[in-house]
């Protein structure tokens, strides 16, 4: 059935949007998570975003210290976590504050009036009670003492007022799940897992959660709010779990390194958005993975890169400003010709820029950001799940092509969780890395510089090897022996068969693919990361209106899938939209030559549909009306 | 295939590449790299499970000459790049050089993690006070008043001690030679081919170009016995031509001081046994600098302890006792649900 964007927004029952919001301290991102956990396991799809603040412990009550937690769940495709929300639970009036804007007209504010008095009202920047004073007339509210209900649900257990009061979110989710009909077996299995030695705290925190759902039950609330249906959305089959991005990256390295056969070395110094790959890799030793948290971002691609030459997989992983840091040592990576994957979780540039916001200007970085001619593959992950393919593609052409990898991932991606079907990795292709064999000596010294005729990949000769001695560094070699050359054809030749080699990789990735939408027509919109969600999305929508754009999304940057210039040329315009000033745009014109328009956003918060719903209008009905 | 086993005896030019060693004539480097191919063939060192890692500057040329695996990495990462080499196989027989401005300008912050980390490799610093490939501006232990390209009327900053830089970092071994000493670098190379941990010498390389004689104050053959203090484990710090002078420790100042054995009712017994086990005596010997006092070398401090690869490489076992774990069923833990 086609519907229109304006309903599109309004029908309820085919998915919703609820953001949670609430101080640092209200467990905002854990209750975000439980309705997320419940709602997968209602079979609906979903999509969740966490907006938190950069300090760590801001002021209680104040707007800057507000964390929020965006769900998107429904009974069709879910793509992004939402423009608009639905629902919006405001813990204080901060969070009310900070979050009210881009709430749908009509949508419903659930507040805990309890906390609207005047010392944090002052707080967050209100002369009135907004709850009181008319001025969210547009919107339904409903406030609920959720402390105090809260406090009486949990008296029994004898807690301090404090620790009565953090039982506050439960209680809420209990309202939320009774709203949409979501079951609270999920989330009392996790209160019971995790506070299994804290029986009150335990038994504390599952009567507030009954409480709030009962409260729903059993009270006659204002505005006639009863429980919505969201029926289980058309997954394919299989076995799914929420994933967030960082964790894919993760597992997708080592399910890369075993493909690979290789032990992994992973060396990483912390900054935000990339610490969460450490923080999940450290814990996973029982898979020969070593993590190495270095002094700083240059000691961390260094020792990566001293892991590959030891014959192990060395990996690093940062956000743009530790990029920054590390691009002499990748240069030093390529110039050796080691394997070696560095993952960049974008944030917003340039500097110190945005740490815990999103962008994707770190494009023009990856692809030229290097002195000298310095190719690189440059790859880009699309969302949570599609990380776990894209960090096995980059360890593959890593270790194939004997070569610093660069995976561009983003704040958004990292933080994103969304549900995933379980890959079944005895299906997935190996690529075992080769290494030169043992020596004899009798033909004289080991020649490191040999190459595969083919991918122009360099021999990897493992220290410990006898007869395979050798040296290698960041001087330029001769192409013959391996030795120290200054000739300048020889330079000549070296800087063309790195260039080549890079180049050739397009012979080994697959052909470009239009993600959705006819083959040829008036807008292609090309995409690459974190943009996928809300372009799919926007296409889709657009086309249930009669209006066609194709979407198509780039994991291969560089190089560029080979077909793409051919793909593109069957489309009267060429829309890339990206998180930054227009980066892709400029590749796209100096590789392909040819016309692109762009779109561009650096709000250091992701496009929205509507964004791309707008844009699609713009250029496709005009001609549609002709 | 197994190497037929040499019966004959190592030498030098074993550990020798084909490639010509582009130093300038008279370089201090000669000396040393001749010096460790010489311990290298004494001590039959396999040299496929050798590993050479430097960064930028005349030194750092080192790996090229060395018929072992070796890496010329960047200006001051060394340390980084050996730890990455310790971590992916511990087994490796690893050598960092590096020189004064490679290894306390832009490498310090390396330098100094992998000392207080105790990585096991040695660290051969090169120290000519001076930076030579650039062409002869003053480095981070020029003496005050260098004058150089880029100090024209004379530094002005203080230089830092390499050996007390490294002590404070919590280094386990530090030790110290002499380039043209071809007595002494080959036992101090021994003791630290031997040691497991990071172990860190400081040797005094003469810059013919750019700062000759620098350390001809205490390296001069007529001079050396009276301006070099030979530190040996277990034995009294003597040193001087007819080795009647030594070190006294002064508790009211908590500091050593020179006295002249038979003068003053000084005698033998006065004098303070070297403990290479003990940090403090370290301290103070690192400490003693000035135009009429000795410079120590030797091995000035080794303590074992554990090291930094061991560790890691212990959690990492510790965590495969089970055996191989599955991907797919970590993959899986926490909450799943099936589509049908």
């Amino acid at each position: 059935m086609a519907h229109s964007e304006a309903n599109d927004n309004n029908d309820h029952r085919e998915s919703v949007i609820i953001r949670f919001a609430g101080d640092s301290g209200d467990g905002i991102q854990l209750t975000g998570n439980q309705f997320a956990t419940a709602s997968a396991l209602a079979g609906n799809d979903l999509s969740t975003f966490p907006d938190f603040p950069a300090e760590i412990r801001a002021p209680v009550g104040t707007t800057f210290g507000v964390s929020a937690f965006q769900i998107n769940f429904g009974s069709r495709e879910i793509f992004t976590p939402g423009d608009e929300p639905d629902v919006l639970v405001a813990f204080n009036p901060a969070a009310l504050k900070t979050n009210l804007e881009g709430l749908k007209d009509g949508g419903l504010i659930v507040a805990d009036e309890a906390t609207f008095v005047d010392r944090n009202l002052k707080k967050a920047g209100y002369e009135t009670n907004p709850l009181t004073d008319k001025s969210l007339d547009g919107y339904r509210v409903l406030p609920v003492d959720i402390s105090k209900l809260t406090l009486e649900a949990v008296e029994p257990f004898g807690l301090g007022k404090k620790d009565a009061l953090r039982c506050k979110n439960m209680w809420a989710l209990g309202l939320l799940l009774w709203m949409f009909g979501r079951d609270r077996e999920s989330v009392a299995s996790w209160v019971n897992t995790k506070f299994a030695n804290k029986d009150t705290i335990r038994d504390a925190n599952i009567a507030a959660l009954n409480a709030g759902h009962t409260f729903g039950e059993a009270v006659e609330m204002e505005g006639h709010i009863t429980p919505q249906v969201i029926e289980a959305a058309h997954l394919p089959p299989g076995e799914y779990r929420t994933v967030m991005g960082s964790e894919a990256i993760a597992w997708g390295l080592v399910a890369g390194a075993q493909l690979a056969e290789l032990p992994m070395t992973f060396c990483s110094y912390p900054i935000t958005p990339a610490s969460s790959i450490l923080h999940t890799l450290a814990p996973m030793k029982k898979f020969g993975v070593t993590t190495f948290q270095a002094e700083d971002e240059i000691a961390a691609i260094c020792a990566a890169i001293g892991a590959s030459f030891a014959g192990s997989l060395g990996v690093t992983s940062s956000s743009g400003p530790g990029i920054a840091l590390k691009t002499e040592a990748l240069g030093l990576a390529l110039s050796t010709e080691l394997p070696l994957v560095v993952v960049n979780s974008q944030r917003g540039g340039p500097s110190t820029g945005l740490p815990t916001k999103t962008e994707q200007s770190d494009l023009y970085q990856a692809v030229y950001g290097r002195n000298g001619d310095a190719p690189i593959p440059v790859l880009a992950a699309h969302s949570a799940g599609d990380c776990f393919e894209t960090a096995i593609e980059a360890v593959r052409l890593a270790v194939k092509y004997m070569t610093p990898v660069i995976l561009l991932t983003d704040g958004y991606i990292a933080n994103e969780a969304e549900p995933w079907k379980l890959p079944d990795l005895s299906k997935l292709e190996k690529f075992p890395a080769r290494f030169a064999e043992e020596g004899s000596g009798e033909d004289g010294p080991f020649n490191p510089s040999q190459r595969d005729p083919e991918t122009l990949a360099r021999i990897w000769a493992k220290p410990g090897t006898p007869g395979l001695e050798h040296r290698i560094g960041g001087i330029e070699k001769s192409f013959d022996t391996g030795h120290i050359s200054y000739e300048p054809e020889n330079h000549e030749k070296m800087t063309k068969t790195r260039w080549d080699k890079v180049a050739g990789i397009a012979n080994d990735i697959p052909e470009q693919k239009i993600d959705f939408g006819p083959e040829s027509g008036s807008l292609a919109i090309v995409g690459w990361g974190s943009t996928y969600g809300s372009i799919a999305r926007a296409v889709r929508v657009a086309s249930a209106d009669g209006i066609e754009a194709s979407h198509i999304h780039l994991r291969h940057i560089n190089p560029l899938p080979k077909n793409l210039g051919d793909l593109l040329a069957n489309f009267d315009q060429v829309l890339v939209p990206e998180m930054n000033m227009g980066q892709l745009a400029t590749l796209l014109r100096d590789r392909l030559g040819i016309k692109v328009t762009q779109l561009n956003k650096v709000s250091g918060q992701p496009f929205k549909k509507a964004d791309f719903v707008k844009a699609i209008r713009q250029y496709v009905l005009p001609r549609a009306a002709e | 295939m197994n190497k037929p086993v040499d019966t004959e005896k190592l030498k030098p030019a074993d550990y020798a590449t084909d490639q010509e060693v582009r130093w300038c004539p008279g370089c201090g480097d000669y000396a040393i790299l001749k010096c460790v191919q010489r311990t290298f063939a004494d001590l039959e060192v396999d040299k496929s499970k050798t590993v050479f890692v430097s960064g930028i500057g005349c030194s750092s040329r080192f790996p090229y000459y060395m018929d072992t695996y070796g890496f010329h990495t960047i200006h001051g990462r060394a340390p980084s790049v050996a730890t990455g080499v310790k971590l992916a196989n511990p087994e490796l027989d690893v050598w960092v050089v590096t020189g004064d401005g490679d290894g306390f300008s832009i490498g310090g912050n390396h330098l100094m993690h992998a000392l207080r980390r105790n990585v096991d490799f040695k660290i051969l610093l090169f120290n000519n006070e001076i930076y030579g490939l650039t062409k002869g501006q003053y480095s981070p232990t020029s003496q005050v008043g260098t004058r150089s390209p880029s100090t024209p009327m004379g530094s002005v900053d203080l230089p830092l001690s390499p050996c007390k830089l490294a002590l404070g970092a919590g280094a386990k071994f530090i030790a110290r030679t002499i380039d043209t000493d071809q007595k002494h670098m080959p036992e101090v190379f021994k003791r630290v081919h031997a040691y497991k941990g990071a172990a860190f010498v400081e040797i005094f390389q003469n810059c013919i170009v750019y700062n000759d004689a620098v350390f001809a104050s205490f390296t001069e053959k007529k001079t050396a016995a009276d301006r070099q203090l030979h530190a040996i484990h277990g034995e009294p710090l003597i040193y001087g031509k007819d080795r009647d002078k030594g070190i006294i420790f002064n508790p009211k100042t908590f500091q050593l001081e020179i006295a002249a054995i038979g003068e003053n009712g000084v005698t033998e017994s006065d004098i303070v046994v070297h403990d290479e086990t003990n940090a403090n005596l370290a301290d103070l010997l690192i400490n003693m600098t000035g135009p009429d006092v000795p410079t120590v070398l030797g091995i000035i401090y080794a303590q074992d302890a554990p090291t930094f690869e061991q560790a890691v490489v212990a959690q990492v076992e510790a965590a495969q006792k089970n055996g191989k774990a599955d991907l797919g069923a970590h993959m899986r833990e926490g909450r799943t649900w099936t589509v049908s």
